[in-house]
């Protein structure tokens, strides 16, 4: 994509879960939830995983950083191959790989007051002295808004949203250079969403933090992220500049999605592309495109062949046989009768 | 803790029972001060005698004061029950933070192992392995510590899985917090709840073990004091000297009764679920 390196490459990334059962604990079968993504983050951006609950967003955030073991692909961290690391190799890298969670009610341990939960990252990783850190940790929580007397409190004297700026202050006390935020706001209030929000940005200049953003709020993810990559059935459908994602979307799926968005006038009417049915099954994925069984635009090649994930404009792919170069001729849609061919389909 | 004990106050029944515990462990300590003869104190010419000023609880066929013989029998039996929940609870604590952590065959084995010791009654599991070690005092606490260590891996077992679960394990290890340092950090200060429970049931249920090792003879010997032995040697004379069995198996009972009451309550206390 861009000629300057990536801070993390993904390539070819699968997380199949094998479902076992009965005593010989045989394999009954395997549910993909990440089934060969592969994108790119630059230095100081923000990407943006988008997609419907279950479409495999966080296991890919947390296959990066290994809490669930990844079953194949490529991950490159500034240019090195971190998925052969044993675990102490990865464990030490965890200091520049950081994870903000979703729940801040659960992800911190309540039996720690916030001086041990801020001093816990720091003992790990021996980066500094005891006295050292006591002013580190005064700094962080003065950068994510907390007071000095707040630091000896536990997490549940604290309200959701100041949790997570405890949250957040865990993860950058060390300086990490990546930071994955899993729905880090999803668990918040409207209105405390927008601070953490912001909270998160300005850390992100300051500190020249690259995010992974996980979400699936669009509207969020539209005002956060740099580019956005959007996800169905464990595969990447599109990616592309976040202007130019929300603009002009290209795959159908993107279009359906985007068209979900409450309109922010009432008055203002949107065209909504209501899809019929569910999500497939991860463990019995259609043939094809995943997309296809509902896809208003499927036609015969989409159960035959799995579209190619490939760029169409510049900066932008798509995994879609409408744009598939070799193809052209029928991009133009009003040429092809797609209403008979979803027919022949089902 | 402050919030804990006044909701140990509210509770009228573990109120009792803190107090039974407390009045027993006080007897145990205050054994020396309390008890108005030595235990193995003989006086021959008051056998068998009924309660009277002298002795309130009367005496035995060797003419010793059974009230004595009672209180100096609660430090042997607070004694067997601490060391042996001790063993079961240290034991089981162990495996159980490594089967509930590691799972997968860690888990397989020390579960299937421990199902072996399951799969046996207590008391006989505790009758086989006093009777290879030998009977003995110290024989008896490790048989019953043997015996409990299944039950404390299971609940200590369970427990860690479920907290497992909380994202902030997993944030733990996504900080790189060693394994050793998430055990002990971030697990096992929160599984204790149920953990000291089991504590306080084991406890009543190894003070009944001992008597039952004590009464049919693995267990303590005589003439030490022990209400298991206090029960097997009346067992003769109960009809015409009822006194010699009533007053320790009255002390077993309220003994047993109190940890259970205690035990009950404070598992409805620390219930997280009731917070």
């Amino acid at each position: 994509m861009s000629t300057k390196q990536a801070m993390l490459k993904v390539s070819d990334l699968k997380k199949h879960f094998p479902q076992k059962s009965g005593i010989l604990q045989r394999t009954k079968n395997v549910v993909r939830a990440v089934d060969g993504i592969s994108f790119e983050i630059n230095e100081e951006e923000t990407f943006s995983l988008v997609g419907e609950s279950g479409c495999g967003k966080s296991t890919t955030g947390r296959s990066i950083l290994r809490l669930h073991e990844p079953t194949s692909g490529e991950i490159l961290y500034n240019g090195t191959d971190i998925m052969n690391y044993s675990k102490r190799e990865f464990r030490n890298l965890r200091r520049d790989l950081q994870m903000i969670f979703q729940d801040p009610y659960s992800s911190l341990n309540p039996r720690m007051t916030v001086r041990n939960l801020l001093l816990e990252p720091l003992l790990t990783h021996n980066i500094c002295s005891k006295k050292e850190a006591e002013q580190r940790i005064i700094d962080i929580a003065e950068k994510v808004g907390l007071s000095k007397e707040q630091i000896n409190r536990h997490p549940h004297e604290f309200s959701g949203g100041q949790r997570q700026r405890i949250s957040i202050a865990r993860a950058l006390i060390l300086n990490p250079k990546v930071v994955i935020l899993d729905e880090a706001v999803s668990a918040l209030d409207v209105s405390i969403q927008a601070q953490i929000l912001n909270l998160l940005i300005e850390l992100q200049q300051e500190l020249k933090l690259t995010y992974l953003f996980i979400s699936h709020d669009l509207n969020v993810v539209r005002h956060v992220s740099d580019r956005v990559g959007v996800m169905y059935l464990g595969q990447m459908m599109e990616t592309a500049k976040t202007d130019e994602l929300y603009s002009d979307p290209l795959h159908p799926y993107t279009k359906s999605l985007l068209s979900a968005i409450p309109s922010n006038h009432p008055s203002e009417k949107k065209e909504r592309i209501i899809l019929q049915g569910d999500v497939p099954d991860p463990s019995n994925p259609p043939s094809g495109c995943p997309f296809r069984l509902r896809c208003p635009k499927a036609h015969e090649r989409c159960a035959i062949e799995k579209p190619v994930y490939q760029e169409v404009k510049e900066n932008h792919w798509v995994a879609c046989h409408l744009y598939d170069q070799s193809n052209l001729d029928i991009t133009n849609e009003s040429d092809y009768n797609f209403g008979e061919a979803t027919k022949v389909l089902k | 803790m402050k919030q804990f004990l006044k909701r140990l106050r509210q509770d009228k029944v573990g109120l009792i029972g803190s107090i039974g515990v407390l009045l027993v462990i006080i007897v145990g300590f205050l054994a020396p001060v309390i008890a108005p003869y030595s235990p193995e104190q003989m006086f021959t010419e008051h056998t068998m005698e009924g309660p009277s000023g002298q002795f309130i609880f009367g005496t035995d066929e060797f003419g010793r004061d059974i009230f004595s013989r009672i209180v100096y029998g609660t430090q042997v039996s607070l004694k067997v029950g601490l060391i042996a929940v001790g063993v079961g609870a240290t034991g089981g604590l162990i495996f159980g933070l490594l089967a509930g952590y590691f799972q997968g065959k860690t888990d397989q084995v020390i579960m299937r192992i421990m199902d072996v010791f399951f799969a046996f009654p207590d008391i006989l599991l505790a009758l086989t392995i006093v009777a290879v070690l030998g009977p003995s005092v110290t024989n008896t606490m490790i048989a019953i510590g043997i015996v409990f260590t299944p039950v404390f891996t299971r609940v200590v077992r369970g427990t860690v899985i479920s907290v497992k679960e909380n994202e902030y394990i997993t944030n733990a290890v996504a900080i790189g917090v060693s394994p050793v340092k998430i055990i002990s950090k971030h697990i096992t200060p929160n599984i204790m709840a149920p953990f000291i429970v089991q504590i306080t049931l084991g406890l009543s249920g190894a003070i009944l073990t001992e008597a039952a090792l004590s009464f049919l003879g693995l267990g303590v010997q005589p003439p030490d004091p022990s209400w298991g032995v206090m029960l097997n040697s009346s067992r003769a004379y109960m009809e015409f000297a009822p006194w010699t069995i009533l007053f320790p198996a009255g002390a077993i009972v309220f003994t047993i009764f109190c940890f259970n009451l205690l035990g009950d309550s404070l598992r409805d206390i620390l219930d997280p679920k009731l917070k």
